[in-house]
């Protein structure tokens, strides 16, 4: 189980750093030079020189790549080009509205996924499960944006029961976050729901295929026992490391949603920067984002080996 | 020597014959599996090549080019003349929709053609080489996965502009990583097996082997996957065109339209819905058709789904 | 002669797929005494173990459909239960009980050994956790297992196969079921366990008074341990009789060959093993005649024009034999 752990977390690291590598790279091969870009067209030459210089610029790519780790670990994460902020505050200031969206989200859509996979396989063929199939079919074809257009044209334009855009922080509100955020939020659960469900499913159909599901039947054990005891906890223990993948998942819809109901948070600033070619912003965003990932990853394989017998229980 | 090769001979003939045979008899099994599977499937087959259709022989199939506008009759309702009505700029819906077909068409098959070939090179490689070169690919694979499908397609996008060859190709870059795991997987089981074992041992060239018995193996899945990465792709795709990220208007891509629709949603929805609806049902078809091929070609989940 | 425990009636069984009617158990009738262990004994795929599932409705549903037939256990008809049925659910481990043939994947990974152990004796006899606990303990020590206290403890996959096929043996006596199906027990082990494996089972017939079934594929396996034999093909029992009679006047070719590719100790330099040429049939389209004929060294034009051969006696003790032919000592 160290060894385990202890590997999980070599593993992790060694992401980040290609993670930093890409991250880095797409600041050198981004066209165009980002101090030109920073001072405008009409600045003058030295001015433009003596940007570089003070962004690292003419330094060799080792250097500059060690600079700016060193930075990362003080804290700087450089100047917005276009907004001359610090980026640092800049990401401090819409992370918690990206994370209150996220973890919204996920808090309802991994319980939702779970128990309608399960009920799905439990009713297999009969019409709860091709309810739910269908109507996860039909999520899992919309994007997240056209979800949320869908839902804006019902309940915001028709039924009028909900704002078209908004954020409120839970902290200042909580009765009025939740207001404003169902709409997001449910346009990103919906489809993580949805793939968690499918996946949920199958596992759990696949496990009662198996040999011990045979011998606990063959053994006279009430059909309750078999499905809840037997078949679910081998059918969810791999449902564990899809969780982390979700991460992801949210981040990526994250992203459209806040463009849709116009939402300040991570998401809009990486869009706006993409756009604007403010590349401080871009790399460091995009490390961050892969951060989230990455640390959310280790901690579910950490916790899938404390489920699991087989991992927890190595014999050497 | 001579002994070796005619030996050699027999133990291939032998795998092939009944590689044959079976895959006859699943062939069969397959065609049953696939359209037994009711209205459903048969209605997304049609669909599916209906949107094909469009796509391909879309400019004959309109009077109208999708750029071409015509401000004073911008947002009028459906008319005979434009089934569909006109967009904000006094385009025909219609019109830019069929030519967002072709976008959304053109990118998903390019990038999952793409994907399918580097994805199942690199897999190939990191499986039969294992070590130093293995362990790279495959971290870098999990690195890739760490940062979000949409993000990384923006990145690149921004760096290497919108065409749809450039978007094509980033989009398949965000869809190596299953393709690469999948061969990757495949390989580490076949290397188990015996028959390459004894294959190896007459002298037969290692790589030639893994192709021969691979490839046959992997092909059911890889067929699913394509399916699933070119819905994935023209879902992404539609992401960045809503961003307005590589793909720009006037492009007539589907996301450009719902996000210059979504302006005018309040009092005009068709401009969005129109697109919108489009989308779904290319989505939707692809994955479903997807469910019905993995059920007619996986034989573990056969019948249970 | 003993007193019937178990009596099998035209026991048909079929799995409904795309191919079309897979007829699995084609009006198989056997029985089991008190205290008495027997065989069914043929190819992968003849439909020995999809008999003994049906016999507790333990077959999945849709494709597979139990037809008819009773299967009469201690008087009653359990073919009458519904298979979800607490009575179905009592049947099965308290007086059916199973062993089957894959020791690593028929228990739970997921739990210990002594989680899915006690469940069972739970479910069948009315004890507390702990006295369940002890009945556990006290039957991993019955199949001879070392320390049973820790392996209790255990989770299946910390242990060997030979291990697992004892605690499968364990979970099937401890309720001290009337009858124990032991499904290929030994297919998976090593040469030199599958005979401990026998010992094993043949003791726990003699302490716990049980009856016992095995189905193997393997003859020579088990005719040191077996009182009577059924040899099954295609769905269907083809010959059946004491073990000693049947080894020593087999009357149908099938048997004839499933005992000439038997090695044996005595065997001389230059003897050979006997195959049997060809494969089973495929059960979806059988011919009305007799399903062994393809393979048959003895066809001939009377087999080709009659309909299937029913059981017929023969002057044997309890032989039966579904053959045009008379073919007695042709080994």
């Amino acid at each position: 189980m160290k060894t385990y752990i202890l590997k999980r977390i070599l593993i992790s690291l060694l992401i980040v750093f290609l993670v930093s590598l890409f991250s880095f790279s797409l600041l050198q091969i981004m066209p165009g030079d980002p101090a030109r870009l920073a001072l405008g067209f009409e600045a003058s030459e030295e001015d433009v020189q003596a940007l570089r210089e003070e962004m690292n610029l003419d330094k060799p790519i080792l250097t500059q790549y060690f600079l700016w780790l060193r930075n990362l670990f003080q804290g700087d994460l450089g100047q917005s080009v276009i907004y001359k902020r610090p980026v640092a505050d800049m990401i401090a200031e819409r992370l918690p509205r990206t994370v209150n969206l996220g973890v919204f989200s996920l808090i309802l859509g991994i319980p939702i996924g779970i128990v309608c996979g399960v009920i799905c396989a439990i009713k297999r063929g009969k019409i709860a499960d091709q309810g739910i199939t269908f109507f996860m079919t039909l999520i899992m074809g919309m994007p997240v944006f056209w979800l949320g257009i869908l839902g804006i044209l019902v309940f915001a334009v028709q039924l009028e029961l909900l704002p078209i855009q908004g954020y409120t922080p839970p902290t200042k509100d909580f009765g009025d976050f939740v207001y404003h955020a169902i709409l997001p939020v449910s346009c990103i659960f919906l489809g993580m729901s949805a793939s968690i469900c499918r996946q949920t499913r199958t596992n759990v159909l696949d496990s009662i295929n198996q040999d011990y599901i045979r011998t606990a039947r063959a053994n006279g054990l009430p059909e309750g026992s078999v499905v809840y005891k037997h078949a679910l906890k081998n059918a969810l223990i791999p449902v564990i490391t899809i969780i982390g993948m979700q991460v992801r998942v949210v981040i990526g819809g994250s992203l459209l949603v806040e463009q849709l109901f116009n939402i300040p948070g991570l998401g809009t600033l990486l869009t706006t920067a993409l756009n604007n070619r403010d590349y401080m912003i871009v790399q460091n965003c995009t490390l961050l984002i892969a951060l989230f990932t990455v640390v959310a990853n280790l901690a579910v394989d950490i916790a899938y080996g404390f489920i699991d017998p087989r991992i927890r229980i190595t014999r050497r | 020597m001579s002994e070796i090769t005619e030996k050699d001979l027999t133990l291939d003939e032998m795998i092939a014959q009944q590689e044959k045979e079976r895959r006859r008899a699943s062939r069969k099994q397959f065609w049953r599996v696939f359209l037994g599977r009711g209205f459903l499937s048969k209605a997304c087959f049609a669909f599916l090549i209906l949107f094909a259709f469009v796509a391909i022989f879309g400019p004959l199939l309109t009077p109208y080019s999708p750029y071409e506008q015509s401000l004073t009759e911008a947002l009028a309702g459906p008319s005979l003349a434009h089934p569909l009505g006109m967009d904000s700029l006094g385009r025909d819906l219609l019109t830019r929709t069929i030519y967002g077909a072709r976008i959304s068409f053109c990118t998903g098959l390019l990038s999952s053609m793409f994907a399918l070939v580097v994805g199942s090179v690199l897999g190939l490689i990191a499986g039969y080489s294992g070590g130093f070169v293995s362990g790279l690919i495959m971290r870098a694979v999990d690195a890739q996965l760490s940062i979000p499908g949409l993000i990384l397609t923006m990145c690149l996008v921004a760096i290497f502009g919108g065409s749809i060859l450039s978007v094509s190709v980033i989009i398949g870059i965000s869809a190596l990583p299953s393709y690469v795991r999948m061969l990757y997987g495949q390989v580490l089981s076949l290397r188990e097996n015996d028959y390459v074992a004894a294959a190896n041992l007459i002298g037969q060239n290692k790589f030639e082997i893994m192709l021969k018995h691979l490839l046959p193996n992997a092909f059911p899945t890889l067929i699913v996957m394509f399916t699933g990465s070119v819905g994935a792709a023209v879902m992404i795709e539609s992401g960045l065109a809503y961003l307005g990220i590589g793909i720009t208007a006037p492009t007539p891509a589907w996301g450009t339209m719902i996000s210059e629709g979504y302006t005018v949603l309040m009092f005009k929805p068709l401009p969005a819905i129109v697109p919108g609806v489009a989308l779904m049902l290319l989505i939707i078809t692809l994955n479903i058709i997807g469910d019905g091929l993995r059920d007619a070609l996986d034989p573990r989940l056969r019948g249970k789904l | 002669m003993g007193e019937k425990l178990l009596e099998v009636k035209n026991l048909k069984t079929s799995f409904f797929t795309v191919a079309g009617e897979v007829k699995a158990v084609d009006g198989v009738s056997f029985y089991v005494d008190k205290q008495e262990i027997i065989a069914i004994v043929g190819e992968s795929g003849c439909g020995k173990s999809v008999t003994q599932m049906s016999m507790v409705k333990l077959i999945q549903s849709p494709p597979g459909k139990i037809l008819g037939g009773e299967v009469w256990l201690d008087g009653k008809n359990i073919l009458e239960y519904d298979a979800k049925s607490p009575q179905m659910q009592a049947v099965r481990g308290a007086g059916i009980s199973f062993i089957f043939q894959e020791p690593m994947t028929a228990l739970n990974p997921v739990y210990t050994v002594g989680n899915q152990l006690t469940e069972v004796i739970r479910k069948h006899k009315k004890c507390s956790r702990k006295e369940a606990w002890e009945l556990g303990v006290q039957a991993l020590r019955d199949v001879a297992i070392p320390e049973p206290e820790r392996r209790m403890e255990n989770y299946p996959f910390e242990l060997s196969g030979g291990m697992r096929q004892r605690i499968l043996i364990a979970i099937a006596v401890a309720c001290n079921s009337k009858l124990i199906v032991a499904d290929e027990p030994t297919t998976a082990l090593d040469v030199t366990i599958q005979a401990q494996v026998m010992e094993l089972l043949q003791g726990i017939v003699e302490e716990k008074k049980t009856s016992l079934i095995i189905v193997t594929h393997n003859l020579g396996l088990v005719t040191r341990h077996t009182k009577r034999i059924y040899v099954m093909y295609a769905g269907k029992i083809i010959e059946s009789g004491t073990t000693e009679e049947l080894i020593t006047r087999p009357r149908h070719p099938y048997t004839i060959g499933l005992l000439n590719s038997v090695p044996k100790l005595e065997e001389k330099k230059g003897d050979q093993l006997v195959p049997i040429e060809g494969a089973p049939p495929s059960l979806v389209h059988l011919p009305d005649t007799c399903t062994f004929l393809p393979r048959c060294p003895y066809a001939c034009d009377k087999c080709r024009s009659s309909p299937y051969p029913a059981l017929r006696k023969t002057e044997g003790e309890e032989h039966y034999v579904a053959c045009h032919l008379d073919l007695e000592g042709r080994t």
